[in-house]
């Protein structure tokens, strides 16, 4: 086996590394920042030169090596590469091979171009892991444009009615990828501390992002009607909202593509918007890498690895630690 | 449908009781006569007649979304609800329709007696043309029983602000045995024809557990308290010679309890009681599972008949003599009730509801504590002083329930909980201990906080033992406190006992698993009160 499943991780025995471990190692590769998959405590880390800051912004001072995509690197008698998984800015996928047997671990990953993460490039190989986060054909992601023109019809439609629109979205990739879609000719965007915290290292890094005002407590935030606020969903409902009076709730996930829990959430609007594949993302990505060999990860494990079987594919289940797209814990270091 | 799918959105995407007024009666305001009238149907539990079954409409929507019936299926209870699965599976429409509700369900009534081709035809050929939340209703319309997140009274209340009519004058005329099939949005709402008025009920009044201590609600004597009868809480209304027995839900019930045919030779005409339809012989009441089989079932065999004959137990007086009363104090009503009844031979299956006499508030904890061995669920308060209002209010009646029967058991399995509970463990499989084993005896989904559900949630993915499909089993560690309203015998059931209304009381974190009841407790249980 080039790559095998472990209580700590996925690990490469003739590389002697673990990929996204979720316990403390000597050495790991690291697809994303996102908190289930980067975590403190190895001896070494390795992840992509757009993945770094973010993982030290979270992770502090970490001996940390990087990596450009499609790089060759040779660890022990492993090759590997990174290659861009289109999950975040900086996600990957890590591409492992020995003796000409190629698996590939995808981490967390979307078809879609956000306009924000370098977007997703299948990478042929024998193996290859997926998540199944969104593993059922009942979850589909409208286009972008459409979406686009749905959040900013809500907050033009706030904005009329002087309200306040308060959108709850998850501080790395959700947040910038929403900034993205906005249209700042509506009024101004103000943001949480924590998204805007983010926002500075992926601006450090050289992406655009649209203006943003943050919200500190001396900010006269009635000065602002009409703003679209941006805030991790922990902070919808809670005291830190009162400030601006009457406003609109929305929330920002894969899972509003279901009504039950749309209604749930009790926010005003739900838009469907996730970094994760949805169905079609998923079949589409897996049939681009000629794999025969799938094992499947965080998500709807047994209905996706059975519906792989049906297509003729050598599909297994493999239990992790990783989290997928949250919607109950929704504290600040949740993964997107 | 438009107009009728911006409706249900914005019903959907608002909470607010006053949105949803303002929505429904800009709806009631403009949308087409035929439309009102449907949407009035739909919103109080009348629906079209279901002319494509369910199976069909699964087997399709997975042959055009391209997948094997099993994943439909899987994905069924994630998302919770049929009509919303099939529109989420399906891929976009093609094409675009402008129809209205009242043409999609004409439509759909139109298929009664087509054959199963044609069916299929005129159902793809809809979903191809309709856009995502046109679908879901769509869909609806066919599975039925939707409310829209909408009570009757809230539906009411819009129609009163969009026609000017009052409110308790609609919720009447909107009562009893109509169908859009057989009126008009003119004939029902505008211009009701008195003849169609004849087996139309009264609004039930209905009662709110009591928050306080009894004490507060002023002297003892003020008040009429009454058992609690655990039956099916019915309207009898003789008028012109003809009967009709109504639900509380506003179902028809007269055919099923043909043995109080009867009463019509022993009452005036024009008269109307609001009464307990019980289970009832030598003078006490059965159980309520003894009237269970009588429920389901449109016409009655003679065994059963004579194994569950129930009776009307009669609360109130709602109609004297052809003359509405309910505006009268209760203390006049009940007079002219117990007038009514007095001298009417024991065959007759009518009974008074009995005042339970009490000089005092202690007197009335006293005999609320005795409810159980009589068969009863607690005491009704009720203002003697006060007429019969429509609807839940607060203030004149109360229920005063006995408290539930409780039991420490052990957590066995999990499932996840289905629409708005979908990546929530809620389901929960509980058991008594037999000696060293685990014998599961009840299942409950409610009664914990959202932050306990997604703290047992985390426990349970941790602590998984085995899967069966959707079924979790789990390490028995957890034992929480069951209440229960009732407890029977049941062959059925593993346990031989079958609980009534069960939900999680309290999370015990203070018990360890081996402290939980045992399955003597329960039948000690079943002995006492069964
Ligand atoms: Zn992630
Ligand atoms: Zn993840």
């Amino acid at each position: 086996m080039v790559l095998q499943f472990t209580d700590r991780g996925i690990y490469c025995p003739a590389g002697d590394f673990h990929i996204d471990p979720w316990k403390p190692v000597p050495r790991a590769l690291i697809t994303h920042g996102h908190a289930d998959h980067a975590r403190p405590g190895h001896g070494a880390y390795l992840a992509t030169r757009t993945a770094a800051p973010v993982i030290r912004h979270r992770l502090g001072d970490i001996p940390l090596d990087t990596i450009t995509y499609g790089e060759a690197r040779r660890i022990g008698d492993a090759q590997v590469s990174f290659h861009p998984a289109g999950h975040v800015p900086g996600s990957a996928q890590i591409r492992v091979e020995i003796g000409g047997e190629i698996w590939v671990a995808s981490g967390d990953y979307k078809t879609v171009d956000d306009g924000l993460s370098e977007p997703f490039e299948p990478v042929r190989c024998h193996a290859f892991i997926t998540e199944s986060t969104f593993g059922l054909p009942i979850y589909n992601w409208p286009d972008q444009a459409v979406l686009a023109a749905d959040i900013n019809g809500w907050w033009a439609e706030n904005a009329a009615a002087g309200r306040t629109s308060v959108l709850g979205v998850y501080s790395l990739g959700k947040a910038q990828r929403v900034l993205r879609l906005l249209d700042p000719s509506l009024g101004p965007i103000l943001t949480h501390g924590a998204v805007e915290a983010t926002n500075r290292v992926i601006r450090g890094q050289g992406l655009a992002l649209p203006d943003t005002i943050q919200v500190t407590p001396d900010l006269d935030a009635k000065a602002h009607s009409g703003a679209m606020v941006l805030a991790p969903p922990s902070a919808l409902g809670s005291a830190w909202m009162r400030r601006f009076g009457a406003v609109s709730t929305g929330f920002a996930s894969g899972w509003m593509r279901l009504r039950g829990v749309r209604r749930r959430r009790a926010a005003d609007r739900g838009f469907v918007i996730s970094d994760h594949a949805d169905w079609d993302g998923l079949n589409s990505a897996i049939r681009a890498t000629g794999a025969d060999r799938i094992f499947v990860t965080h998500g709807y494990t047994a209905q996706f690895s059975r519906w792989l079987t049906t297509q003729g594919y050598d599909a297994g289940i493999v239990e992790t630690d990783y989290g997928g797209e949250t919607l109950d814990e929704v504290t600040e270091d949740d993964p997107a | 449908m438009n107009r009728f799918a911006a409706l249900f959105t914005a019903l959907d995407q608002t909470t607010k009781t006053s949105v949803k007024t303002a929505a429904l009666a800009a709806y009631f305001r403009d949308a087409p006569d035929d439309d009102k009238l449907w949407t009035i149907a739909l919103l109080s539990g009348r629906r079209p007649r279901r002319t494509v079954t369910t199976t069909k409409l699964r087997e399709w929507a997975a042959e055009v979304a391209g997948i094997p019936l099993w994943l439909f299926e899987e994905c069924y209870p994630v998302v919770g609800d049929l009509s919303e699965t099939i529109a989420l599976v399906l891929p976009p429409a093609t094409r675009q329709s402008a129809h209205s509700l009242s043409h999609w369900i004409t439509s759909l009534r139109a298929l009664d007696k087509a054959e199963d081709a044609e069916k299929k035809a005129a159902i793809l050929s809809a979903w191809d043309q309709l856009p995502p939340t046109e679908r879901f209703v769509f869909n609806k319309l066919i599975t039925g029983g939707w409310r829209m997140g909408v009570s009757q009274k809230l539906m009411t209340r819009a129609l009163s602000q969009a026609t000017g009519i009052d409110e308790p004058d609609l919720t009447h005329r909107l009562m009893g045995d109509w169908s859009p099939e057989t009126t008009s949005f003119h004939t029902l709402v505008e211009r009701p024809d008195p003849d169609a008025s004849l087996s139309r009920p009264y609004p039930f009044y209905l009662a709110y557990q009591i928050d306080g201590a009894p004490e507060d609600l002023g002297p003892v004597t003020d008040w009429l308290a009454e058992r609690k009868w655990d039956g099916i809480r019915g309207q009898f209304i003789l008028r012109e010679g003809q009967h009709f027995l109504w639900s509380r839900g506003e179902d028809l019930m007269t055919d099923r309890f043909p043995e109080l045919a009867q009463l019509a030779d022993f009452l005036p005409d024009g008269t109307v009681l609001d009464a307990e339809v019980l289970a009832f012989a030598n003078e006490k009441p059965l159980s309520f599972a003894r009237l269970q089989p009588r429920i389901g079932r449109k016409t009655v065999p003679k065994k059963l008949l004579a194994e569950a004959p129930v009776i009307l137990m009669a609360y109130d007086l709602l109609e004297w003599e052809g003359t509405d009363i309910r505006a009268r104090p209760l203390s006049e009503r009940r007079a002219l009730l117990e007038g009514l009844i007095a001298g009417l031979p024991g065959r007759v299956p009518l009974r008074l509801s009995e005042a339970v006499p009490a000089s005092s508030w202690p007197d009335l904890t006293a005999a609320r504590a005795a409810s159980r061995e009589i068969g009863a669920e607690g005491l009704m308060l009720k203002r003697l002083s006060a007429p019969y209002l429509a609807g839940r209010k607060k203030g004149d009646w109360w229920k005063w329930k006995v408290d539930p029967l409780t039991i420490d058991a052990v957590m066995i399995y999990a499932q996840a909980g289905s629409g708005r509970r979908a990546t929530l463990y809620t389901d929960f499989t509980f058991a008594v201990w037999k000696g060293e084993t685990l014998v599961p005896f009840a299942k409950a989904y409610s009664g914990l906080t959202d932050a306990e559900f997604r703290e047992i949630t985390n426990w349970v993915r941790k602590n998984t033992k085995e899967r069966f499909g959707p079924v979790r089993s789990v390490a028995p560690e957890h034992v929480f406190e069951i209440a229960f309203e009732g407890i029977q015998a049941s062959p059925r059931h593993k346990s031989g006992v079958a609980l009534r209304f069960p939900r999680m009381l309290r999370w015990r974190r203070d018990k360890p698993a081996k402290e939980a009841n045992t399955f003597e407790d329960l039948q000690q249980m079943l002995a006492q009160y069964g």
